[in-house]
């Protein structure tokens, strides 16, 4: 069947910022299911808030509403477009609960709008259990059994008819707490009643636990036509219990049989249709490792991080044709374009496998629990390819960034702490398995403890079997074989300099005598049986390489970002999509690498060559080799690029823009002090330290408060702002972090962002960013105003020139962002990146400066055509931080150095409040502005009182609570005070009765546990409060008027109000 | 024992040998499913051919007692990316390369497998010896009478309540009985070579021709007396059965490139329009061209190169395809074509008694 002729304009809604469990994968596929339906000549309206995405560049919507995604927001924007059909399954459970919002509130029958894609109420069925359940049960497929009780005999009664192990869900608690899984009538009795007392309604869910059994995911798609195809199976190492999100993952599945995979195929196949969904699902099933029975866990009628990972896991474009899908073709009509010449009714077969393991943001929240459950925990993931499981697993590895390359941790634990440890699944268990048979247990001990199957710890046992053969020679009497062996089975080249005490040259030396290199495969969707042209690769080394390497043409390797993180998020794949798309378009050859599933960098027709592949040095140079290229781009990708800049530089490779030797020039304190001198531009008084003592001789010397960091970190890791000697030495001896240290003066002054483009002489400056918290709190984590309203003509002047000298001086070439602080009459420079940054993006949207295009220009040595400060735009942008705090049980959200953000939205506007508001309120039910008579909880530390003199007047009207000390600050000032709360459970109790709109609580020593601060702001984030820790953030939300919401305007609007100068 | 792969075309591939090391040769073809080796390796209609597998970890699951097609493994020989040899299944008895030693089947281990399946696509007809001497010479005479090889000598009965179907071995695979029994058919399954009149005496209320190996126009001499059979009982023709029906109502066969042998080929429905994804296993296919539309129309084609994958009689209640509704390995969207075909036998058996 045809598209529907009938719908010529489709509101497609994104998923807005990055949080945890929400992340690229949806940029991704909005930006390929955009683009599909626009070359289907339907013109596309996109909401989405999310700066940093690719979706909302100008070449992927029509219309492009970087607003609100509230229902208010919607409804404006639809009254204004009249869309024929609204998409909502490409914008994650955000797109979905704002379709299904827009439903009930009557929105999209008033203005007869079609729901494409999934029905109303299957969005429903999958989102509600017990819908879903009874579903389930109609069409007869099993679900888990389970009942609601009321009572300990109840549970008791339950459990006896199914069946231990049983799952104790308490009823309105949140992330599962005061749950558990009991595993006889002894344990249930405990269970059961810890589980009533901590349900607020004394109710608990007796479900049977499938714990332990295989987690199978299938992806599926089905047309209008009832055609349904499996794209992929996929199978969780990690048995059910923990989060498909939070485990390692492999593609396809290992060990079912073919009956087995072909009947979890038919039930899915089942369930997609009783579903009625139209485009993909994603089905999760649990199988019992020991019969042919399962269970169906849950669906997901929609794109997903799932689809994505199986999309780049088997080239099939599942955005892509489900907005096909959505628009009314069937499969058999639409052609798959990886291969030009199947169509997207055949099912990808593959011929290697893939491994996805997620990335935590442990390193950064040393507090937090590790343990992983139903709950996600990741920011991002990795995925590696390859054609045994071993290689396919240490890859992945060595692409997490987290300073292992390969499947080995340093440990500090006894035979029984490892034995112990490996019970409960965390981030490092993976790495604890390989150490307990390092140890000797073996696979049926770690079986019995893990319940991972069998299948994967053979592989494990494999690994570590080659290590210990290995050990067994010296670097002069390995024998070929082993170290073929080794190689084979994904060994880093690093991993064998160090157990050999040799170098890395020593290492590829013997490669290039043996005449050895990886081969490089392409991921074709159909096993080699078609000829396919499109040009995605992963190494291997066995076999024959495929990869015909082009001549004559320049060619250029922009390095990725690697897997999301806390710090180096999103926008690094932006930059690097821009900077592949701008050499393609100079008629430069563009190859990039990246080994992040979820990015539109990894899609197949971003670079002219991609290559899957971890971004390690040794791997960075294979290609390098391979492709002949003429040099790297090291700006776009983060701080993982940069990182690999040197190490290249002196392997003899080319690297385009601010030389090696000017990247350490900002990086260096030392150096960076000396060129800030030699600029005459000033900088905070600092001192490197090596000891307890030299840090305390500097914090004294400095005076208090000082900053202390380590250096060399992404996002602010492990910095803190210390007021006294009893706080660094607290800090000293918690601090995971080794000397040296970094002790600057805190000077508590307006931050200002930059980002310019350098040309190595001349600098272009789009605008100045004003951060709205003072210095101290990370630039992720603050609000930030574009362009900045408080800063005077000469401050701009002083600005652009320390910018322009900086760049100069090191003969910056592309992109630089720089941090500067202002005190009273001094502008002093915080930090110098050579390199892209968060607001690159953003910039780029609001100016219509093209940055990174200019920003490759200029490292491929052209000359900026305009330059200076350029005039300010004519509304506001304000970058709003948004934090995943809530999925991340043991962390303070209090602002600080250290960042904690996973994700941002823009809000826009002409007036600077109303941009304020849409930045903080930019969500249904997330901080909405005050009115008079609201609830607002205080409580202020003693510098906060001092400060809040004089701003007391903006709270008159509102309901107060606070804590003793601030109860009687405010009466003082002659503030009503409606309560005095002295624990953080009062205030849940309150929350009960009258609603608590917001919490002011500014911290005296952060992340202290126990403490009154860090318990409030704990209960804050369960009871979804927002709760403010700046002063600084809420005086701005305080300044946003409920109601004062302007008329939403199409980006391309904001842009014509203004000639920018052409660039 | 290391050992190597040559190929007609002169490529040469190093692995370790498993199961018979004394090697094998035979047409080399290629399956893309990622799962069922089992069901692959005891398939007869891959009589004379080495498989090479598409998926490079094979042997994870074992072998089970459950899922063989036939009673031993058919094929010459296997070659294999990644062989396990630490299996984890529940059901698994037996290693791979216990089996292929136990039953003499020569397989080779740690090849590049996608390399040599660019070969055959590029190719076609490509022959290949597993061998310990990479000087040999490939043999590359195709198998010829595998047929007669593998089909059934005598009659075997399996009761049942419901119509009596007797189906021709030209080397069946037994999830096409087990389809039938499971829906309550008896049936007998009966030499590729026995006449109407025999048939006849078993008085039967359907017809199943079932899959089986090589050229079907080796079938040529058998095909008036089939043609016989077909016509006077309903009906149902699976894979060579397919192409035999096609080739006694005059249409003529021919070899594909490189043959479909997986578990997600797409065909469509010409008349209701609808898509199903099928498992394939097929080296001939039946040229739409030679097609007697006098008789025959063709009712699945497939979606990717649109050749014809199933035929039905225009007035006889004959209907014919080209893939494997009865699945194993591969889905089984297509498992209703039994139970019509089963109606069917009913309904006109019904006519006859009334």
């Amino acid at each position: 069947m045809p598209k529907f002729e009938h719908i010529k304009k489709i509101l497609v809604i994104g998923s807005g910022p990055i949080i945890i469990g929400q992340a690229a994968e949806f940029d991704y596929a909005g930006a390929q299911a955009c683009l599909a339906l626009k070359e289907e000549g339907i013109e596309v309206v996109l909401v989405n808030n999310n700066p940093a995405t690719i979706m909302t560049d100008e070449e992927v919507a029509d219309k492009i509403y970087m607003e609100p995604l509230t229902v208010a927001s919607l409804e404006a924007i639809i009254a204004k477009e009249r869309p024929d059909g609204i998409l909502p399954t490409l914008g994650g459970q955000t797109g979905l609960n704002l379709a299904v919002e827009l439903a009930d509130a009557g929105i999209i029958e008033r203005y007869n709008v079609r729901l494409l894609g999934t029905p109303l109420d299957t969005i429903k069925k999958g989102e509600d259990r017990e819908e879903f359940k009874r579903m389930m049960i109609e069409i007869g497929e099993p679900v888990p059994e389970s009942k609601t009780v009321n009572t300990v005999q109840e549970a008791l009664d339950f459990a006896e008819e199914i069946d231990y192990p049983v799952i104790v869900r308490p009823a309105y608690t949140l992330g599962g707490y005061g749950g558990g899984i009991a595993g006889d009538a002894a344990e249930l009795q405990e269970v059961a009643k810890r589980g009533i007392a901590a349900s607020p309604i004394e109710q608990i869910l007796i479900e049977r636990s499938v714990k332990g059994w295989k987690e199978i995911e299938y992806e599926v798609m089905r047309d209008s036509n009832d055609t349904c195809i499996i794209v992929c199976n996929m199978e969780n190492l990690d048995p059910v219990g923990v989060h498909t999100g939070d485990s390692i993952v492999v593609a396809p599945s290992q060990t079912l049989t073919d009956r087995q995979y072909q009947m979890l195929r038919s039930v899915s196949t089942k369930v997609i249709r009783a579903l009625g969904v139209v485009g993909g699902c994603n089905i999760q099933i649990a199988l019992d490792p020991y019969s042919e029975q399962y269970y169906l866990i849950e669906v997901n009628p929609r794109v997903s991080r799932s689809s994505a990972l199986a999309s780049k896991a088997t080239g099939y474009p599942i955005a892509r044709i489900s907005a096909k899908l959505a628009i009314g073709y069937h499969l058999d009509e639409v052609v798959n374009p990886i291969t030009g010449y199947t169509y997207a009714s055949f099912e990808p077969a593959i011929d290697y496998i893939v491994t996805k393991i997620p990335r935590w943001p442990f390193d950064k929240f040393p507090q937090a629990n590790r343990s992983l459950g139903t709950q996600m925990k990741a920011t991002g993931e990795v995925m590696s390819l390859d054609r045994n499981f071993e290689a396919s697993l240490l890859k992945g590895i060595r692409s997490l960034e987290i300073g292992v390359h390969h499947l080995q941790l340093e440990l500090n634990l006894t035979d029984e702490e490892l034995a112990e440890g490996i019970v409960e699944a965390t981030d490092t268990r993976i790495f604890l398995v390989a150490e307990a048979m390092r140890r000797g247990m073996t696979v049926e001990q770690i079986h019995a403890k893990t319940e991972i199957d069998p299948f994967f710890l053979y592989s494990i046992e494999k690994i570590v079997q080659i290590e210990k053969q290995l050990a067994s020679y010296s670097w002069a009497t390995v024998p070929e074989e082993l170290l073929k062996e080794a190689k084979l089975r994904g060994f880093a080249d690093v991993t064998l300099k160090e157990m050999y005490q040799i170098s890395l040259d020593d290492v590829r030396n013997r490669w290039k005598q043996l005449g050895w290199a990886p081969s490089y495969k392409l991921v074709d969707t159909c096993a080699a049986e078609f000829v396919a042209a499109t040009p995605y690769y992963y190494s291997t080394w066995q076999g024959r390489d495929e990869v015909k390497v082009s001549e004559g043409k320049k060619k250029v390797l922009v390095l990725g970002s690697g897997p999301i993180r806390i710090g180096q998020g999103i926008e690094f794949d932006y930059c690097s999509v821009h900077a592949a798309k701008s050499l393609k378009r100079l008629g430069i050859e563009a190859v990039v690498i990246n080994n992040n599933p979820e990015t539109v960098s990894t899609d197949f027709n971003t670079a002219d060559q991609l290559y899957f592949e971890p971004l390690a040095l040794e791997d960075v140079l294979n290609v390098v080799e391979k492709e002949q290229v003429d040099g790297v781009m090291v700006q776009f990708g983060g701080q993982t690029a940069v990182n690999l800049a040197d190490p290249l530089s002196q392997m003899g490779v080319q690297i385009y823009g601010t030389s090696v030797s000017s990247i350490d020039m900002v990086e260096d304190r030392d150096l960076f002090y000396q060129l800030l001198k030699k600029l005459d531009i000033p900088h905070i008084p600092g001192i490197s330290v090596n000891s307890e003592q030299e840090a305390i001789n500097a914090a004294v010397k400095l005076e208090y408060p000082v900053l202390v960091r380590p250096s060399y970190v992404i996002g602010g890791r492990g910095m803190v702002v210390l007021n006294n000697t009893e706080e660094l030495v607290s800090y000293l001896q918690e601090t995971t972090f080794s000397f040296p240290l970094l002790v600057d003066k805190y000077i508590s002054g307006m931050e200002v962002e930059v980002d310019a483009i350098c040309d190595g002489e001349q600098v272009l400056v789009p605008g100045i960013f004003q951060h709205v918290e003072r210095a101290g709190v990370h630039s992720g984590d603050s609000m930030a105003i574009f362009p900045a309203p408080s800063l005077n003509e000469l401050q701009k002047a002083t600005i652009t020139r320390y910018t322009e000298d900086i760049a100069r001086e090191i003969k910056a070439k592309g992109l630089i962002n720089i941090q500067l602080v202002i005190a009273g009459e001094r502008i002093y420079v915080l930090e110098v990146n050579p390199r892209a940054s968060r607001t690159v993006p953003i910039i780029s949207k609001i100016t219509g400066v093209p940055m990174v295009e200019l920003a490759v220009k200029a490292q491929l040595g052209q000359k900026l055509e305009s330059t200076g400060l350029l005039a300010d735009i004519p509304f506001f942008a304000v970058k709003g931080p948004v934090f995943s705090t809530v999925k991340l049980s043991g962390v303070d959200p209090a602002l600080g150095p250290e960042m904690k953000s996973t994700g941002e939205v823009i809000g826009l506007s002409y007036q600077i409040q109303t941009a304020l508001g849409k930045a903080l309120h930019w969500k249904e039910g997330i901080c909405q502005p005050l009115e008079t008579g609201d609830a607002l909880f205080i409580s202020l530390s003693d510098g906060a009182k001092e400060e809040m003199k004089g701003k007391l007047s903006a709270l008159s009207g509102l309901k107060i609570l606070a804590t003793p000390g601030t109860a009687a600050y405010l009466q003082q000032h002659g503030l009503a005070v409606e309560a005095v709360l002295t624990k953080a459970a009062q205030v849940k109790e309150w929350h009960q009765t009258t609603e608590i709109k917001a919490i002011l609580n500014t911290p005296t020593v952060g992340n202290k546990q126990g403490r009154f601060g860090f318990e409030l702001r704990q209960v804050a984030v369960q009871l979804n409060i927002p709760c403010f820790t700046s002063l600084d953030t809420f005086q701005s939300y305080l300044q946003v008027k409920a109601g004062n919401v302007s008329d939403p305007l199409d980006l391309n609007v904001y842009l014509q109000q203004k000639e920018r100068v052409q660039i | 024992m290391k050992g190597y792969i040559v190929l007609s075309t002169g490529d040469i591939f190093e692995g370790e040998l498993f199961g018979d090391q004394r090697g094998c040769s035979g047409e080399l073809v290629f399956n893309t499913g990622m799962t069922g080796y089992q069901e692959v390796l005891t398939d007869p209609s891959y009589a004379g051919q080495i498989v090479t597998f598409t998926y490079p970890l094979i042997g994870n699951y074992g072998v089970n007692m459950l899922d063989d097609e036939s009673i031993r493994p058919v094929c010459t020989g296997l070659v294999v990316g990644n062989l396990c040899q630490t299996p984890s299944h529940y059901q698994s008895n037996n290693t791979l390369s216990e089996i292929a030693e136990q039953y003499g089947l020569s397989g080779i281990a740690g090849v590049d497998t996608r390399a040599i399946t660019h070969i055959i696509r590029e190719h076609g007809l490509v022959f290949g010896k597993i061998t310990t001497d990479p000087s040999e010479l490939v043999p590359t005479k195709p198998a010829t009478g595998q047929v007669a090889a593998v089909s059934t000598k005598t009659k075997t009965k399996h009761s049942g309540e419901g119509p009596h179907i007797v189906m021709f071995d030209f080397g069946y695979k037994k999830s096409i009985l087990t389809a039938l029994l499971d829906k309550g058919c008896a049936v007998t399954v009966v030499p590729y070579n026995t006449n109407f009149k025999e048939v006849a005496e078993l008085n039967p209320d359907g017809i199943m021709l079932t899959n089986g190996p090589g050229d079907p126009k080796e079938m040529l001499p058998h095909l008036p007396e089939l043609k016989k059979i077909i016509e006077a009982y309903p009906t149902f023709a699976i894979c060579l059965g397919h192409q035999i029906v096609a080739l006694a109502y005059g249409a003529d066969t021919d070899r594909l490139p490189y043959g479909h042998r997986g578990s997600n080929h797409p065909v469509k429905n010409l008349k209701t329009g609808k898509v199903y994804m099928t498992s394939q296993n097929h080296g001939y296919m039946v040229k739409e061209s030679s097609i007697n539309t006098k008789y025959l129309e063709v009712s699945y084609i497939n979606v990717n190169d649109k050749s014809v994958e199933g035929l039905t009689h225009r007035y006889l209640p004959i209907s014919t395809v080209q893939f494997h509704p009865e699945a194993h390995p591969g889905p089984s969207d297509t498992d209703p074509l039994f139970t019509e075909f089963i109606q069917q036998c009913q309904a006109i058996g019904e006519k006859n008694y009334a």
